[in-house]
């Protein structure tokens, strides 16, 4: 059973002006799409085929050397693109409350401190990454990884995380990386990411 | 003076974006004036178009490049890499202070590999090597095009932000990859040929087809500097 790119949760111009379309456009359907096909590619008659990429990712030493960066790259890429449109939605933004804004409270000291420390560690990425807001052991913490690297392959469960590959917001906001993360949060789906923290909790 | 020679402090502090990067820069002053400075293009920023366009070369050029300039200037202020040559500091990384030391592969290896990435581009660039450099390329890849298919599929297969170069170990040349900002100088190599494969070196023009960045490049390679270069290793 091949993965399949899922479609938007909502239209490609639906985050402006924070994230434009045609970068939408492109991420979706074409670097998201790429991953997506190039995991199919290299898992294509192994064993690999019917598991989840939850599963795939959070054991990499299982999949076949041959293929193990393949499956690392493109199906980081896959899963972690599956989470990005998720996290995001019009009438995004805000702060979190409940269970997740009480979580926040207590690993951070406050949501100023946690958008603080995420924010710096998006920034501070150097090259190709992703920030992240993952569960890790019950509790919660902010990390980065580089390329298409996930929490999932440190047996860790992400429940936000920021693309800050340039082709996220190379078009909108060229070199000024900082604009783009500030942006993100005025589109953060907290309700799915309070989801997500329930699931992992 | 050029007026992309240097940027102003408030430049960089603009770059660097309203406060959020200020937690990875507090307690390091920018270096006015600083040691290293951002060379002049050696052409008009839209020179090489169409195959690489003005406005990304502006914006590599006068923002990316001029970035990793100031930063660098500031990682290295008041220490004993002041006065040392970019080649020598990123030949021996071991030798910078720990604190400093990946903020100096990072900001040191940008601001070299992009003085190198600028002189091997050209408006009259393109065609074949020839010389001594075209009887290299000959023994180590069979010719120009075993050359060029070879550093095409390279350059094309490195994940997420890099570079492939080819590079000269005392007139032997071989082509390889390295991530980010890393550079062959951090093993004592020396480039005399690179393509820059940090998605800001093609999006505007190419977005996500950087085979076709890769295609165009070849157009401007400027194989004069680069036989110039490759002499000056043997």
């Amino acid at each position: 059973m091949a993965f399949e790119l899922p479609s938007l949760p909502y239209a490609e111009n639906a985050l402006e002006p924070h994230i434009d379309a045609r970068t939408m456009g492109i991420h979706h359907g074409k670097h998201h799409a790429s991953y997506t096909s190039n995991l199919n590619g290299a898992i294509a008659g192994t064993d690999l085929e019917g598991k989840s990429v939850d599963e795939i990712l959070g054991d990499l030493d299982a999949v076949p050397e041959g293929i193990r960066t393949a499956v690392r790259n493109n199906g980081g890429g896959y899963a972690n693109h599956n989470l990005f449109w998720q996290i995001m939605g019009p009438g995004g933004g805000g702060a979190p409350s409940g269970a997740l804004g009480d979580a926040i409270n207590s690993a951070f000291g406050s949501f100023d401190d946690f958008k603080s420390a995420f924010s710096g560690a998006a920034a501070t990425r150097f090259g190709s990454g992703w920030a992240w807001l993952a569960v890790e052991g019950g509790a919660l913490r902010v990390s980065s990884t580089p390329n298409q690297d996930t929490p999932l392959m440190s047996g860790n469960t992400p429940i936000l995380g920021i693309d800050v590959w340039e082709h996220a917001y190379y078009l909108n906001y060229q070199n000024r990386r900082p604009d783009y993360i500030a942006a993100f949060f005025n589109v953060i789906n907290w309700a799915k990411v309070a989801e997500l923290y329930a699931a992992a909790s | 003076m050029d007026r992309n020679h240097s940027l102003s402090r408030r430049e960089v502090l603009k770059l660097a974006g309203s406060g959020l990067l200020s937690a990875a820069f507090s307690g390091v002053s920018f270096a006015a004036g600083g040691e290293f400075k951002l060379p002049a293009l050696p052409y008009a920023e839209d020179a090489l178009e169409p195959y690489i366009d003005a406005a990304t070369m502006s914006l590599h050029h006068g923002k990316h490049h001029a970035g990793y300039t100031n930063k660098l200037n500031a990682a290295i202020e008041g220490t004993d890499l002041v006065g040392m040559s970019i080649e020598d500091i990123l030949a021996d990384l071991e030798a910078a202070p720990e604190d400093i030391r990946t903020a100096v592969r990072n900001n040191g290896g940008g601001y070299a590999n992009h003085n190198l990435y600028w002189q091997i581009m050209s408006p009259d660039g393109g065609g074949e090597p020839d010389g001594e450099l075209a009887e290299a390329i000959e023994r180590a890849f069979g010719g120009y095009a075993g050359f060029k298919e070879a550093f095409a599929a390279a350059a094309g297969g490195v994940f997420g932000s890099g570079w492939t170069w080819l590079v000269s170990d005392a007139g032997a040349l071989n082509i390889e990859t390295s991530p980010n900002q890393d550079t062959p100088l951090m093993r004592g190599a020396t480039p005399i040929l690179g393509i820059d494969v940090w998605e800001h070196a093609y999006y505007l023009r190419y977005q996500n087809r950087r085979a076709d960045y890769i295609g165009a490049f070849f157009n401007v390679l400027n194989w004069a500097r680069v036989e110039e270069l490759y002499l000056a290793t043997l």
